[in-house]
């Protein structure tokens, strides 16, 4: 199959209804791990954090952490769910090469929380995605393979196991199938994984980074003419930006659109996205289900989560973050439209953030929905992962708004501190771009264009006002940008009038 | 033989606690005695004679500073290679195994060192705590000290014949299906199977993790009660640990000494009576029953109807459990690997090692495990056995409201000769019907000598509502201050 059959977007959609499903995986930012002690910090040379526990070794038990279970109590709470009464874990048996035990501790027939619900806003209309059911489970280690080309394990010689993930906190968030959404399956996609992103980091029971995989997500699409039954779906494993999460439905949408409209059928398969191409291509197949011959793990007590605990931690919920936005855009005097691009953009923590190191709603709007969306979407990035913290936001406005920089100068330290040239303040100074202030070397600059350009200079004493922009200009030049310009028309007509 | 390695635990603690005897002389008495007998009787897998005279010396030298000796400090203990020590080798009787060291402590031997005991070194037991004769140990069998061409009971059959055979005076076991109370029975020696959660399971191999119970074995009550209170008590290492006070089965084993068990109601399990046991072994049972019924007992018939599906629901649970357990042991990370010779997939390599590190029962077991865990038989195998586990329980939990404790012979035979039941497994299998039920309930169990059929020993089975495990040892030692202990035949010469 070539790209060169695929239908385009507008076409696949015409023909067919899209349904979608998102499982998405958080890495609980506990101190320690699901069910031993030791610590869950991201990095760190590979097996420094591990214990007889984690690495499963052979008469070890595991104890459950109760940080865990709280936080995705907390989630189930914040999406909604019913917290379950009593409730087990479970064992899921397969092989899995950086899975100590050979099996995971997970969570089956019943999870800690069920049935609810997260409302997302897409295109200005509310879509409610259902929550099937919150639980925990124990994250695995990582494989390296080394010795080949690309770090694959095709090609490599040798493979390496590091277990200082295996056994950190992972909390798996399954919706239930969303129809209904037409053209819009992937803005949903894109606005489901984002709005849980903010909550979950409302909560704090995560640092939610896709790019550091705390948070990773596997996409289910599936289409059916409009009408017919859903159709057979495809699950796309581990989507690791927002943009990635929309672009795997896209992508996936059109090559089923074309499958479908070739007279084939669907597989059900797991599929992986490419980054670099944007499609998706298959992994292994699901025709056949796997067993995992699950049953209730005997090395632990059942969960029963106190109502009085599980309504405590109700009550301490932080407001949501469709709440949390509607203030803060009240507070920041900003239209629903412009709220809006606010959201669209990744910005609202960030615009918060930077009010809160001093810089005003409109100023931090300024630059971030300028500057550093630009530098983002150039980079194909999230704006949070641009290079420029809110502290350095806030600074740069200071600059600003003190006279050491100008708009213009301000753009320039700006990319010097997302480069990573360091501080606002750091920058300007090593590039030496603050605005020249001195009135004598404005002065000598001013004089130097004047005796530069005699004609200009008699004209603007014949009272030829606008022709002293001429030599605003090449002041201008000679200071590198780093004059006031409207110091230096004042200066010029203050010369060129008292002569 | 020195009269050191013929003393109880008790008596020994009293010696080096007064200073009559080191323990470090206490030790090397063993280590001599394990020299001189090991080679017939095969109990142990791997002694650990430096690590134990470290130890007594550890314990002499406490007692020099005049610090406060614990009551079995000096006392040696072998302990079941199922449960894992710091650098010691450790393999549950599997070649998967061999070679592996531990780089932690079971929290029972932590316990054990806490105390001040001495660990003489790891016993022989069937491959992985599954067998009923420790045939199925991957390096050899042990022989029972009471007839060298008869099995020592299983799967604990290496601590129960190293007590028998005067090689330690106590000894760690583990009892998943009666692994601890056979091999005592007919090794004529104490084995108690504390009540499920009471001991804690954090370093003990895991074979069937909702049934596994490390206890003591030991030649006397009181000192098995001893060294039970050495290992009990709740660990957080363990979930399933119950937090609650050990139930006080010294001050037990002591009041049951004076032999006077006026108003103990004994239920006899009308299921159990002569189902399949030889007639030896029912008459020596029904001796010990008179016996007590002269301390004062009462004997009442207790019917526990769903006690005869015991022995299939435990062979769907456990199997389960240990195709789940046993999964680890893939030659990836540690002990055997075969056929790594970078040719071959990792799946090969998997394959191959299991092929040749695990042995025939644990094989049958997995594969059992495997089939009725798996979709489309969950319900029938599993699921269905979980429902006979829940009868099972409400009969034991019916029967303690009638009487204090339920009372059976251990086994239905004596020890049998090597190589009699290993070709037909379920043969085997009935070696462990009566100590079953217990497991699958949870509570307490205990097997004492009651007497000899056939010149051979036979045990007699007390079992008590989970969390009364003293009220066992008070009918325990009420029935050995009547009977009295067994002592083999010389191994010398």
């Amino acid at each position: 199959m070539t790209t060169t059959t695929l239908p385009t977007y507008e076409a696949a959609v015409a023909g067919f209804e899209p349904v979608i499903g998102l499982e998405t995986h958080v890495e609980l930012g506990t101190n320690t791990k699901m069910f031993c002690g030791c610590p869950t910090d991201f990095g760190g040379e590979p097996n420094t954090r591990v214990c007889p526990v984690c690495l499963g070794l052979p008469g070890s038990l595991p104890v459950a952490n109760k940080a865990a279970i709280e936080a995705t109590i907390r989630i189930g709470l914040a999406l909604n769910c019913s917290i379950a009464t009593w409730c087990r874990f479970a064992r899921k048996n397969y092989f899995y090469p950086d899975m100590p035990k050979d099996f995971q501790i997970s969570q089956y027939d019943e999870p800690l929380c069920v049935d609810g619900y997260l409302d997302v806003e897409v295109d200005g209309k509310t879509v409610r995605i259902g929550i099937e059911r919150v639980h925990l489970e124990e994250d695995t280690g990582k494989t390296l393979h080394v010795g080949g080309a690309t770090g694959r394990i095709h090609g490599a010689t040798e493979s390496l196991v590091d277990y200082n993930r295996a056994g950190i906190p992972l909390v798996e968030i399954v919706t239930k199938p969303v129809p209904g959404i037409g053209a819009l399956a992937p803005e949903v996609a894109r606005a489901y994984v984002t709005e849980l992103r903010d909550v979950l980091r409302g909560l704090g029971v995560s640092d939610v980074r896709m790019e550091e995989g705390s948070l990773r997500c596997d996409v289910n699409t599936s289409l059916n003419r409009p009408g017919e039954e859903w159709g057979t779906r495809t699950e796309t494993k581990n989507v690791n930006s927002l943009r990635s999460v929309e672009r795997a439905v896209r992508s996936e949408i059109i090559r089923q659109a074309s499958v479908l409209e070739a007279g084939g059928r669907i597989i059900q398969e797991t599929r992986h996205f490419s980054e670099e191409t944007g499609d998706t291509r298959p992994g292994r197949s699901k025709e056949t289900a796997t067993d995992y011959r699950y049953f209730p793990e005997p090395d632990l007590v059942p969960l029963a989560p106190d109502a009085e605990w599980v309504a405590t931690l109700k009550a301490a919920l932080p407001e949501p973050p469709r709440v949390h936005r509607k203030r803060l855009q009240d507070a920041w005097g900003l239209s629903d439209l412009d709220m809006q691009s606010v959201v669209n953009a990744g910005a609202v923590e960030l615009i918060e953030q930077t009010v809160a190191a001093g810089a005003t709603a409109a100023a931090a709007r300024k630059w971030w929905l300028g500057e550093l969306a630009r530098r983002a979407n150039e980079a194909g990035i999230e704006l949070s992962a641009v290079g420029a913290t809110p502290e350095q936001v806030a600074e740069l406005q200071t600059l600003v708004d003190s006279g050491k920089l100008n708009d213009k100068l301000a753009r320039v330290v700006l990319e010097g501190v997302v480069d990573g040239e360091g501080s606002p303040t750091a920058v300007m100074e090593a590039r030496g771009l603050a605005v020249v202030s001195d009135t004598g070397a404005l002065t000598a600059a001013v004089d130097e264009a004047i005796a530069a350009n005699p004609d200009i200079a008699a004209k603007v004493r014949e009272g030829k006002v606008q022709a002293a922009g001429a030599l605003v200009g090449a002041v201008m030049k000679t200071t590198k940008g780093q004059a006031d310009a409207k110091s230096v028309r004042d200066l010029i007509l203050q010369r060129l009038s008292g002569s | 033989m020195s009269d050191l390695t013929r003393m109880t635990a008790v008596e020994i603690a009293a010696k080096v606690a007064g200073g009559e005897v080191s323990a470090e002389e206490v030790t090397r008495a063993h280590l001599d005695r394990i020299a001189a007998v090991d080679g017939k009787v095969h109990a142990f897998l791997h002694v650990d004679a430096d690590g134990a005279v470290e130890a007594a010396r550890a314990v002499d030298a406490k007692r020099a500073r005049g610090e406060s000796l614990g009551p079995l400090a000096g006392v040696p203990v072998a302990v079941k290679d199922v449960i894992t020590t710091r650098g010691v080798p450790t393999t549950a009787g599997s070649k998967i195994l061999e070679g592996w060291r531990p780089p932690y402590d079971a929290t029972v031997v932590e316990r054990l060192r806490d105390a001040g005991t001495v660990i003489l070194g790891k016993t022989n037991m069937d491959e992985f705590a599954m067998g009923s004769s420790t045939e199925y140990s991957a390096y050899g069998a042990t022989n029972n000290p009471w007839d060298l061409g008869r099995i020592p009971g299983g799967s604990g059959g290496g601590s129960a014949a190293a007590i028998a055979a005067f090689e330690a005076p106590l000894a760690i076991g583990t009892d998943t299906g009666g692994s601890i109370r056979q091999p005592g029975a007919v090794t004529g020696t104490v084995g108690s199977k504390p009540t499920y959660g009471g001991t804690s399971r954090y370093g003990l191999i895991a074979f069937s993790s909702s049934l596994d119970t490390p206890g003591p074995c030991a030649r006397t009550v009181l000192d098995a009660a001893l060294l039970h209170e050495v290992i009990a008590g709740h660990d957080w290492r363990d979930s399933t640990s119950i937090p609650q006070p050990v139930p006080p089965v010294v001050e037990a084993a002591r009041l049951g000494l004076t032999g006077d068990l006026t108003g103990m109601r004994l239920g006899l399990v009308t299921q159990f009576d002569g189902e399949g046991a030889e007639p030896g072994v029912m008459a020596a049972f029904r001796d010990a029953l008179a016996a007590l019924t002269k301390l004062g007992a009462e004997i009442v018939d207790v019917s526990c109807p769903h006690f005869e599906y015991a022995l299939p629901a435990y062979y769907l649970i456990a199997p389960s459990e240990a195709s789940s357990n046993l999964a680890r042991f893939d030659g990836v990370r540690y002990g055997l690997r075969v056929g790594d010779d970078g040719n071959r997939s990792l799946e090969e390599v998997m394959s191959l090692t299991r092929e040749a590190g695990f042995g025939p029962e644990v094989k049958r077991r997995i594969m059992l495990g495997t089939y009725a865990l798996s979709s489309g038989y969950y319900d029938a195998y599993y699921g269905q056995a979980q429902k006979v586990r829940t009868l099972i329980t409400q009969d034991f939990n019916a029967a303690f409201e009638q009487v204090d404790v339920l009372v059976a012979p251990t086994t239905p035979f004596v020890a049998f000769p090597f190589g009699s039941r290993t070709s037909d497994p379920y043969q085997m299998y009935l070696a462990d019907l009566f100590t079953i039920p217990t497991n699958l309930y949870g509570g307490p169990g205990i097997s004492v000598p009651c007497g000899l059929s056939e010149g051979l020993p036979v045990g007699f089975q007390i079992m008590a509502p989970t969390m009364a495990d003293d009220r066992m040892y008070r009918v325990a030692a009420a029935l050995e201050s009547a009977v009295g202990t067994l002592t083999p035949p010389s191994l010398e010469g």
